[in-house]
């Protein structure tokens, strides 16, 4: 076992440690903080590479590269649970990606929270949010899994409400906790059940982890319902992922979850905890989409596959990228837009692990990483420098003042849109719809992605178009507004309303990841699937014929018409004419009012949810409330009387009959004592007196006795 | 009147004597003193005794009396000691101030 593996274990313990140590020193230390959490990262990014470059050496050896080391942790009955961690490529390109982008987030946070006071909370959180999500990636047992996906969701919660002094953060951090604990519940249910059925929670075992063939070929057998069992347990594990990433219905927390700071928001909202659950389906796919004809056996012919919950998967992930990307359409928060968006390109990457398996999934689930987290430090950025604005209506112009911001951001948005051949979201996304296309089950899936396709190419240009091109709105409506005051009040420190560059600490990361962004889309062209080949242990030649081969062409050549369309008829719509004012309607708006509103209150999701789940909740809670207080209130009640009367029953008892009687006795005895007490006159010569006296008593009875 | 009867009355007359100087003395080594005369009245009771009884051959009443004289002085030893440390510690041999074991 290489050394690597051995003690991967240290890649989340270091920023769990600096976590810990963040907690407990004092809220000035800023420095410490963030010498601890970036510190940690860093050397939690060097171990990822050389994880990374062990996977890389043992590539093309026989099959997958795995290696798995363990620990005993709990005995309970003759049994040991074994937790532990495992190494294999899909472990080591989460680990890089993971620490990677955490490390640019951290380093970018140093400027984004350096005015806030809670400074070194938030390093702390941060750490652990690091610390939970590189356990979750490493996990080799679904109940360690659990746990760190757990702690993830935890520091989810704690980032989320970061300002917590603001009610709707506070909200928001309750909404997202409860809606991903619905999908935790289900995932909970299915781990028990795997549990029931398979024994093991161990992922990789040598042949004794639940996701190997022989564990599974036991436990589920063809004859009776094992294969039915097999699905079940599939498709509640799916809904846990499902909490978690945002996939309809249970997308409303991540919306919300943008009244984090935004550094949280690329960090956890965009590029690693939502991913989890794309991980999540990822690291159980022989659970998702099991080899049937295997886990029948050589004897068993299987006539017709049953289902499995890859369909499922898919069909999921096709209405949330359509569904998702039609809202982001309407929004006008810049961070609502790229939320709505993650929605999507997470719809997109469970569409993939459901048509094409882990490689297409993960494939854009790292890419989408690295452009996403870039849109959002771009956004946070453009929000810091126009003062905390989010509204990109008030917004526009940014160009002029931001160019390095606006580049970064271009070159995100840009593979975000998939533009064709030079940016990463092209290649990756083209792979899904490409996969989509093959999926012999239906083509529905595939027409939505491309309609998802053709939207988030349109609500991408429609928000450059107004944040970076056009006039700055918010200035011209504030001097007008100001323009007599103005000679009172001069313009304040930081250059008047104009907006303003971020500083080298922010700008740096965009940059770094402005070039990943557009690098990484190479190691996963058709011509050169290399990161497919990677995630599955075959070595990979390169072969140009591969792109004009099987429709590949055609397809690159649709998609690519659908980007242009879409960036076309944004720019078309939004970028040739500008809108003037904040006050001025949608273009969208004019044209289709009902439509509109729709779009912009998000398919009445939140309110439907409010009219529904929420109300029968309020509801249930009313009739508990009501049970609570007066059945139960009522009976805890009557059993406090009865025991008061008892008491005061037993008091008068004791103080009237009892005591009385004994008090008599003793007081009695008392006085007797001090009467004799008196006879006790400590004189030698009384007591000799009395001696005498009945000494001659005595002889006088006696004589006289004797007499009569 | 025969000697056991004058014998008796003596010791009778040293016994009362003992007695009322015990009761009556302030003096604890006088109250002693009263202690000793009873208990040579009872010695000579014995003798008495002894020497008109139905058998005096057999010196039961001098092993008797010996014995008590030994035990008288053992205990005049005591005593007088008991006396010293009572002095030493009330600065007193009077009877009526030494009264703590009043109840």
């Amino acid at each position: 076992m290489t050394w690597i593996a051995q003690n991967l274990w240290l890649i989340p313990v270091l920023p769990l440690v600096a976590s810990g140590v963040i907690a407990i020193n004092k809220q000035p230390q800023r420095k410490l903080a963030v010498a601890l959490s970036i510190g940690s990262m860093v050397l939690a990014f060097l171990l990822s590479l050389c994880a990374f470059s062990a996977t890389l050496i043992h590539h093309g050896e026989s099959g997958v590269f795995r290696e798995v080391a363990g620990f005993n942790w709990l005995q309970f009955g003759g049994q040991w649970l074994q937790l532990g961690w495992v190494l294999d490529p899909l472990t080591a390109i989460m680990l890089v990606m993971v620490s990677f982008v955490s490390l640019l987030i951290f380093i970018f946070s140093v400027g984004y929270m350096a005015h806030d006071e809670n400074f070194t909370r938030f390093f702390c959180f941060l750490s652990l949010f690091a610390a939970a999500m590189l356990g979750v990636v490493i996990a080799n047992n679904l109940l360690l899994f659990f746990v760190c996906w757990e702690i993830v969701g935890l520091t989810s919660y704690l980032l989320i409400g970061f300002w917590y002094h603001k009610p709707s953060a506070a909200a928001a951090a309750k909404k997202a906790f409860i809606t991903t604990r619905i999908g935790d519940l289900a995932l909970l249910l299915g781990m028990v059940w795997l549990y029931a059925k398979a024994g093991t929670l161990t992922f990789y075992d040598g042949g004794n982890g639940c996701l190997e063939i022989p564990t599974l070929a036991k436990a589920f057998p063809f004859e009776g319902f094992g294969f039915v069992a097999l699905t079940g347990i599939a498709l509640l594990i799916f809904v846990g992922a499902m909490g978690k990433s945002g996939q309809v219905p249970l997308h409303v927390w991540l919306p919300d979850a943008m009244e984090g700071p935004t550094p949280v928001s690329a960090l956890i909202h965009a590029a690693t905890m939502v991913a989890a659950g794309v991980f999540l389906v990822a690291r159980v796919y022989p659970l998702m989409k099991p080899d049937w004809s295997a886990l029948a056996g050589p004897h068993t012919i299987v006539s017709m596959p049953p289902l499995d919950a890859t369909v499922v998967i898919t069909w999921v992930g096709a209405i949330t990228a359509m569904f998702a990307a039609s809202i982001a359409v309407a929004q006008t928060d810049i961070k609502r837009i790229l939320a709505y968006s993650t929605v999507s390109q997470l719809g997109y990457m469970m569409l993939g692990l459901g048509v094409g398996g882990v490689a297409v999934g993960m494939f854009h689930l790292i890419t989408h990483a690295f452009f996403k987290a870039l849109l959002f430090l771009g956004s946070g950025s453009v929000i810091h420098g126009c003062h905390e604005e989010q509204d990109v209506r008030k917004m526009g112009g940014l160009k002029k003042f931001m160019p390095v911001t606006f580049a970064t951001y271009a070159i995100g948005m840009l593979a975000l849109a998939g533009f064709p051949l030079f940016f990463s979201g092209f290649w990756s996304k083209d792979e899904i719809l490409h996969s989509a296309h093959n999926w012999p089950v239906s083509q529905i899936p595939f027409y939505l992605g491309c309609a998802g396709a053709l939207l988030t190419a349109f609500y991408m240009t429609r928000q450059v178009a107004l944040v970076f091109f056009g006039q700055y709105r918010s200035r011209a409506c504030e001097s007008a507004d100001h323009a007599h005051s103005h000679v009172l009040n001069p313009p304040s420190h930081d250059g008047g309303y104009e907006p303003h560059e971020s500083p080298a600490v922010m700008t740096v990361p965009l940059v770094i990841l402005a070039v990943f962004a557009i690098l990484l889309g190479f190691v996963g062209t058709p011509a050169w699937p290399w990161f497919d080949g990677f995630l599955k242990g075959e070595p990979v030649q390169f072969n140009f014929s591969k792109l004009t081969e099987g429709g590949t062409l055609g397809l690159m050549l649709a998609s690519a018409g659908i980007v242009f369309t879409g960036l076309g008829l944004g720019w078309w719509l939004y970028g040739k004419r500008q809108r003037k004012t904040v006050e001025e309607p949608d273009v969208l708006q004019v044209a289709q009012p009902a439509i509109f509103r729709l779009l912009e209150n998000k398919y009445f999701v939140d309110e439907f949810y409010d009219a529904t789940v929420v109300r029968f909740n309020a509801w249930a809670a009313r009739i508990c409330n009501f049970l609570d207080r007066w059945i139960w209130g009522g009976v805890v009640l009557l059993v406090t009387w009865m025991t008061l009367g008892l008491s005061r029953l037993y008091r008068f008892t004791d103080e009237f009959v009892v005591d009385l009687g004994f008090d008599t006795g003793c007081e009695t005895l008392r006085e007797g004592g001090d009467e004799i007490s008196k006879w006790h006159t400590g004189r030698v010569q009384t007591y000799l007196r009395v001696i005498g006296v009945a000494l001659v008593v005595l002889v006088l009875f006696l004589v006289w006795g004797r007499k009569a | 009147m025969t000697p056991l009867q004058g014998c008796l009355l003596v010791s009778a007359l040293l016994f009362a004597i003992g007695l009322a100087g015990a009761v009556t003395r302030r003096n604890a080594i006088l109250a002693l003193v009263g202690i000793e005369l009873m208990l040579n009245a009872a010695n000579l009771n014995f003798i008495a005794f002894w020497r008109y009884g139905p058998n005096p051959e057999a010196l039961s009443g001098m092993m008797v009396v010996i014995f008590s004289i030994a035990i008288a002085a053992a205990e005049a030893a005591v005593g007088l000691a008991l006396i010293i440390a009572i002095y030493r510690h009330y600065k007193t041999a009077n009877l009526d101030e030494m009264k703590n074991l009043k109840g």
